[in-house]
Formats: structure tokens, sequence, C-alpha cells
């Protein structure tokens, strides 16, 4: 720093005001170089012009046909089911599991009907996935026993020699602990999940009756059309962790008979691609 | 000095010790005397500590200079530690993470699972070293180009511990199970809301110092670490909307379900990359390469159109994550076209770095800092190229969920972010403590290569990898029907996920060596090496080249 | 915005002038940058980074 650029308290002498400055630097100094001078409108710019983009990709989705139509089939989760589906989020199995089949010939064959947006509208979060080390489960409901699911999740490398996938057998010791299973319901339904007050009551009595044969199930299948209610995890006496997940993993993509007559005219009627 | 930290030790024991007994007292009396010595146990603590000198307890532990700078420079200090600490963490999480691809028997259920320590590395990595890089570079370059002190230095030491236990918070909980379950935004609710606290002081110190400036021009940098906040508070804000079960547990679901939340997850995931990874990290490049390299900026004009159109394109390219999946067409090609366009501003950004270069390219041979300022914005400009063409819907059906994503995000991870952030702390460490220079440069050039070869191990490995999954996933044999059963693609990774780990160890290794640096310099050591500056003079070489006559 | 008349209306006004708008908007934005004039103004501040030796 030049002496002269200095004030006597050793401070940096600013730049001249902008009324001294010669004219030519002053007609530059409108425009941007009023942004580059003042921050609040450089961060009132800067703030504008990242939010354009955002809202005219996200907010159509929440009124365009095709992403908010409903599909026949669709229900919310069992009680025992949403739990299995937090641990699954617990779990992180999204980082090496996706829940999106493409609309791709070799896909559609491996894993059957490509996902349509309805069959994840009750996700609270979406797992849809970004990254398949293991394969995709958007359909993996009913193409495996139960028998071998636990066998699975207790020690991949005995059913799939070449897999890669960690063990979780401590999910069969450890018993199913859902704080509340009525505010888990409630909770959804703040967040649009169509929960009765039935659904609400019975929470409790749902998460347990589903997964053991001798608690009576009540109206449970007329609530949730389609629940499987049996002991999954080979362990009746017990309602655990496993029973939970496999609950969840069995009814992936059951829900929406997709290859019907009804589901592909719905689709066709649709407007507003 | 060593006394109070003796006995505060002591009383620290004891009452641990007692919360011990308390929590596990076997009858409700005893538990009532052990909450009795317990708090004698913390006045007795208290009474220890009471006139210790913190300041210069810190300050002789750090070796921090006594303040002569007409900046307010500790946090930075203490960011600059907290950076290459929180690097190291991260790469041995993503090492270990690498080797468990490798042998499953690495995984030990349940709390080191891959599905647990997976975002513990990607959270460390991006927020807990990136963050930190951030920040401190933050705090030195607007004191620097405003001539102003930090505004609010109490609030600024308040932003530095603040996001500390941010990282403490997000990564034990990961471990533990506590994972909001939506990639890059991992921590659940009321670790969401600490953050925005310490986010809005973060803004609020750093507006404060521009507003303070003595220099009328705001820098460019500043202008991209300004949108830099902004933006990261909004994406924040809005992608972690949700409504806990208990206000007293850890659990909550998402406000939103299904395609919207895929969007405005991806929406925030691609700006997580667009705007703490890329505006952030150009933020430095624009001061620091400058700074280094000795020569303005290549062209200021073309900052002004390169920020403005690189935050304006950015926002928009969300979708290219979700290509072919239940997300309307409309977006997904929206997704695409917006960021093939962004191309363009990110090569304009590596543009104006590199060719500040001009008029002294002759550094990349004596100086090992130029050189990793120079690989990263190379590695900038090829992830940023590779972006683009992986967003175009026909090679993402080939490339999306395959490892070849994975190769693409180290190359500028580990290629950009990384070296550009290793070039910072090493022009920063002298400085801060008043060094005359850092303790070897030979090390930095060990620490240079190790890092470039380690990056072509991972990203080669990984595009193969990534390749050979998408074409064996869609291979079809004559017959008309699916030759390879997925088990069969996985087992054909193994080599490369061997090679890949091999690259992680290399970068670790460079990591570590920048490690035994830095301690180095801090301590004011200098090692005695070769200086790096004279190239090697060839006698018989040296005459001129003269036009040889074919025979 | 359902039917698609509208849509092939908007589709060619944007194929036709809102592209000429465009172009023009960016041809503004890049030569107003770089025009002559500026060109002390953006050195100067360019250097600003130089001006202080004791950054400390």
């Amino acid at each position: 720093m030049k002496a002269t650029d200095m004030t006597e308290n050793n401070e940096p002498k600013s730049a001249p005001p902008l009324s001294e400055v010669p004219p030519d630097v002053a007609a530059t100094v409108k425009g941007h170089a009023r942004l580059e001078r003042n921050v609040t409108l450089l961060g009132a710019a800067a703030l504008v012009t990242v939010a354009i983009g955002g809202i005219v990709e996200i907010a159509p989705l929440f009124w365009i046909d095709n992403t908010i139509e409903e599909v026949e089939g669709m229900r919310p989760y069992t009680p025992l089911e949403q739990a299995g589906r937090d641990i699954y989020v617990r779990e992180g199995c999204y980082t090496c599991h996706s829940q999106m089949i493409r609309p791709f010939r070799d896909e559609v064959e491996r894993y059957g009907h490509y996902s349509l947006a309805a069959e994840s509208m009750y996700d609270h979060p979406f797992q849809w996935g970004s990254k398949r080390t293991g394969p995709d489960l958007a359909r993996v409901g009913g193409r495996y026993s139960d028998e071998w699911h636990v066998q699975h999740l207790q020690d991949p490398q005995s059913v799939v020699p070449q897999s890669i996938m960690p063990q979780y057998s401590f999910l069969s010791e450890t018993t199913l602990d859902v704080p509340d299973a009525r505010a888990m319901l409630s909770t959804l339904r703040t967040v649009g999940v169509p929960y009765t007050d039935t659904d609400l009551e019975l929470a409790e009595q749902d998460l347990v009756a589903q997964a053991d044969p001798d608690v009576p199930a009540g109206d449970l299948e007329e609530r949730y059309p389609g629940a499987q209610v049996r002991d999954f995890d080979g362990n009746p006496d017990r309602l655990t962790e496993m029973d939970a997940l496999i609950a969840y993993l069995q009814m992936l993509g059951t829900l929406v008979d997709v290859n019907s007559a009804a589901a592909q005219e719905d689709l066709a009627t649709e407007t507003g691609r | 000095m060593d006394a109070t930290l003796t006995r505060t030790g002591i009383w620290f024991a004891i009452l641990l010790l007692c919360l011990a007994a308390l929590a596990n007292a076997v009858d409700a009396v005893f538990s009532v005397h052990m909450l009795i010595v317990s708090i004698a146990a913390f006045i007795g603590l208290i009474a220890t500590v009471w006139n210790t000198e913190f300041d210069s307890v810190s300050r002789d532990v750090l070796r921090i200079p006594a303040d002569t700078s007409r900046y307010d420079d500790d946090p930075i200090r203490w960011g600059v530690i907290a950076t290459v600490f929180w690097g190291i963490a991260g790469f041995l999480a993503g090492l270990f993470i690498a080797l468990q691809l490798v042998w499953p028997e690495l995984n030990f259920e349940p709390y080191l699972n891959f599905g647990r320590v997976r975002p513990l590395h990607t959270s460390a990595v991006i927020f807990a070293f990136g963050g930190n890089a951030l920040i401190a570079t933050s705090f030195y370059v607007v004191q620097r180009t405003c001539r102003a002190r930090l505004a609010f230095p109490g609030l600024a030491r308040f932003v530095f511990w603040g996001y500390q236990l941010f990282i403490v918070l997000a990564a034990t909980g990961y471990l533990l199970g506590v994972t909001a379950g939506r990639e890059y935004a991992e921590p659940e609710w009321y670790v969401d809301l600490w953050l925005t606290i310490v986010w809005v002081a973060y803004l609020v110190v750093f507006v404060g110092t521009i507003l303070k400036r003595k220099e009328p021009h705001i820098y460019v940098a500043n202008w991209f670490y300004l949108a830099f906040i902004l933006t990261i508070a909004m994406l924040h804000i809005v992608n972690n909307l949700a409504v806990p079960v208990s206000f007293l547990g850890v659990k909550s679901y998402s406000a939103f379900s299904g395609v919207q939340d895929a969007l405005t997850q991806w929406w925030y995931g691609h700006n997580a990359v667009g705007f703490f990874l890329t505006a952030g990290f150009l933020a430095m490049m624009y001061y620091f390469v400058p700074k280094q390299a000795e020569r303005p900026v290549y062209s200021y004009r073309l900052s002004i159109i390169h920020f403005w159109s690189l935050i304006f394109l950015y926002i928009w390219a969300g979708p290219h994550h979700l290509h072919y999946t239940a997300l309307p067409d409309w977006a997904q090609t929206l997704g695409m076209v917006f960021s093939i366009m962004l191309w363009m501003p990110s090569w304009g950004g590596m543009i104006n770095g590199l060719m500040t270069l001009n008029g002294a390219w002759d550094k990349i041979r004596t100086d090992p800092i130029i050189r990793m300022m120079v690989m990263a914005l190379a590695f900038y400009g090829m992830s940023t190229f590779e972006g683009p063409m992986l967003s175009i819907k026909s090679v993402n059906s080939l490339s999306h969920y395959t490892d070849w994503t994975i190769g693409h995000v180290h190359s500028g991870a580990l290629g950009w972010n990384g070296m550009i952030t290793f070039a910072c702390v090493y022009f920063l460490v002298p400085r801060l403590w008043k060094r005359e220079r850092l303790y070897s440069l030979r090390m930095v050039n060990w620490h240079f290569w190790l890092a470039t070869v380690g990056i072509v191990f991972y990203a080669a490995s990984m595009w193969v990898a990534g390749i050979t999954q998408g074409l064996m996933w869609r291979e079809y044999g004559i017959d008309g029907y699916l030759v390879n059963s997925f088990a069969d693609t996985v087992a054909a990774l193994h080599p490369m996920y061997m090679l890949r780990a091999f690259g992680g160890v290399l970068y670790l290794a460079g990591a570590v060596i920048m490690v035994v640096n830095v301690w180095l310099t801090i301590a004011g050591k200098l090692r005695t090496e070769a200086p790096m500056s004279d190239a090697r003079y060839d006698e018989e070489a040296d005459r001129p080249a003269v036009a040889v006559p074919a025979e | 915005m359902n039917n698609p008349e509208t849509y092939s209306f908007m589709r060619e006004l944007a194929d036709s002038w809102g592209l000429l708008a465009m172009t023009l908007m960016w041809l503004t934005f890049a030569l107003w940058a770089f025009r002559p004039a500026a060109k002390r103004h953006h050195d100067e501040a360019a250097n600003m980074i130089f001006k202080d030796e004791n950054d400390g």
C-alpha cells in the first residue's frame, strides 16, 4: 500500500465517493457495477435468479394431472408395513437399492411393469434411490418366500454367493419398538396420507395383529385391502424388526394391478401430459 | 497450567463415574446420593477452571502468534485445522466403505454396516471437510477483500463451534440409525433446525463484514460466497420440510412424497453440488489462484457473465437425476437441456481460473501449490463436461444407477474440491501462523502426485465398472432372453472395486502427508530439502534446435 | 393450458419470436459486459486484491 493510500490513523483510505469520480467512470458505474457496490442489491438479485428454476420445475407437480392422479389399488401403508419402511430408511437401504423401474425392455423383463408416479404417493420420504449396487426392489413383493428373505437378510452370501450385501441378523433378535403407532399414523396424516380415525385408534392393535395369526385381525384387511396377515420372520411368538421389514418388502409393487385392463385405460385417458 | 489440567481431569472423571453410577443405581436412594456427589464434583470442576485464562491456553496449544494482524484470524485458524481433521475422517470413511464393497465381511452390523457408514462418508467430506474449508476461507477472503475486520466476532466463533456440533450430531446420528433417508440431506429434523440457526448466523457475519467494508468494490469471490450462502439456506429449508412424530424423538416424516418429493430432493441434491461444491469453491479459486500466481484474474468481465449464468442455470438441472423415472417427461427434458447449457458457465469459470496463469505458466514447474490449483481446475473442467454428457437422456439410460455416476462425482470431488482445498490450506497455514514458508514444498509435490494418480485409479475403475454394469444389465442373448442375472453383474465388478479402493489409499496417503506438513509448519519447523525452483540444467541439451536435413 | 391448440400456438411463438428475443437478450448481456468503456473499471477491480501487501 503506498503511503498516500493510508489515512492518519493507519486505516486504508477508501476510493473517492461516486460524486467526485470522473464522468466516464461514473457512467460505467451504473448497471452491474452498482451491484458490485451494493451487497443487498447483489444478494437480492442472486436470490431471485436462483429461485426461478425451482419454482418453474417443482410447483406444477402439485397440480398437473399425471403427478397427482390416483391409481386404483393404492392405499396407505399398514402400521407394520410403515414400521418396516422406517427400518428400510434407517438402515440406508437406498444407498444400494432403488425402487424405480424404468420403461426399458430389460428392466421391465427383469423387474416387472415400470413404476408409476402414483405408486409412491404415500412414500414419506420417497425411496426411488440413485444407485443399484443391489437389484431394484420396486416390485420385489411376492417374488421370494418369507423364509428366503429371513435367510438372505441374516446372511446374504449364504443364499447369493456373489452378494456384497451386509448382514442384518440383528433384525431377528430385536423386538419391534414403535414408541407410539398412533402418533406415527397421525403424523403421516398431517403430511397428507389419508388415514381414517379408526385406523388411528386401531394402530397399536393392527401393528401386532398383522404378524401374529393368534391375535384377531378384525377388519384390518377391509381397511387395508391386500394387506398380508401372517407371521413373517418364522418366529410367531415374537414381533421383531424382521417381521416389519419383510412385511414391507413383501408388499412392494403388489398394490396396483398394473397389468389389468382398467389400469391401462386409466393411463390412456390421462390429460395434461 | 498443567496442574489445572490434571485437577480438572480428575474432577471430570469423578463426575462421569457418579453419573454412570446414578444411571445404573439398583435402588432410588443410591441414585439420589450419586446425584449429590456428582453435583459436588461439578462444583469442584467449576472452581478449578474458574480463573483459567482459556484464550491463552488455546493460543499456547495451537501456537497461535500474538494477534498483530489487522484481521480477526482465530476462527480461520480453527477452521483450517478442522478442515484437515474432517478431511482425514471423511477420506477414511470413504476408504472403509470402498473396502466393504470388496470384502463384505468388513460390514460390522449394525453400527458399521455400509448403509449407515455411507452417509457418514458423504456428510463428512461434503459438509465437514468442504463446509469448514468454505467457512474458513470465506472469513479470510471477505476480510482481505473488504479490508475490514470480521463483523460480530463473537457470532463468528459461534458459527464455527455451532457448525462443529452440527457435524458431530449428524455423524453420530447416522451410525445410530438416525437418518431422514434423503441423500445428502440425511440429518434429522432437530439437527436441520440447528444448522439453520448456524447458517443464518454465518450469513449475518458475512454480510455484516461486507457492509463495514473500506473498499467500495465487492470482489467477485464475495459474489460467489454470497450466492453460495443464500442458496444453500433456501435449498436446506425447502428440502428438509418435515413433521416430527414427537418433539422428543428423532423420527420425522417428510412433508412431500412420491414424485414431488423426488424432484424437491434432487433440486436440492444437484444444487448442493452446484452451490456448495461449485459456487463456494469457485469463490476460493477467484481469490487464491490470482494470489498464488500473482496475476490478476484473467477476465473480470467474463466472471460477470459466468456468475449470473451459472447460478441461474444450475438450479434447473435437478431432474437429470430422474431420467426415465416417474417424473413427467417435460421436467426431465427441461433438466437435460439446462444441464447441457450448464457446460458453458462451468467452463467459463475454468477458463477464467486457468488463464489467470497467463504470464505465470512457468510457476507450474516450480510451485507445487500452483500445480494443485491447475490440476484442480483441469478436473473441474473435466467433470463439468462429463456432467452435461451424462445428463443426456440416452447416455443417462446407460449410466443411471451404475458406478459411472460415482466416477463422475469423484473426479469432481477428489479432483476439483479436494485439490483446490488442499492448495488453499497450503496457502493459508504459513500466513495464519506467521511462518516464513511451509515445512516442506517437496511434500506438497508428493501429495500432488499421490492425489492425482489416486483420482485416475478411482475414476477410471468406476468408468469401467459403470459401463460394465449398464451393458450387462441390458444384454440380450440370441434367444431373446436376458443373459445376466443381477448377481452376475455384482461379481463382475469385484476387480474394479479393488482398483477403486487402491485409488482411495493413494489419495488418503497424500492427505496424511498434508497433515504432517501442516502440523510441522504450525510447529514452526522447516525441512532442509533441495529447492523445487531450479530446473535441472542439462548442458548438452542447452543449444539451439537446428533443423537436421533428412538423409 | 391443456388443449393442444394453445400448446402449438405457444410452440410456434417460442420457436420464432421467443428465440429472437432470447438471442437479442444474450447479445446485449455479452456485448454490454465486454464494451470497452468498462475496461478501466474492471481492471481496477481485478487488481484490487493486490493493493494490500500485509494481508496478515
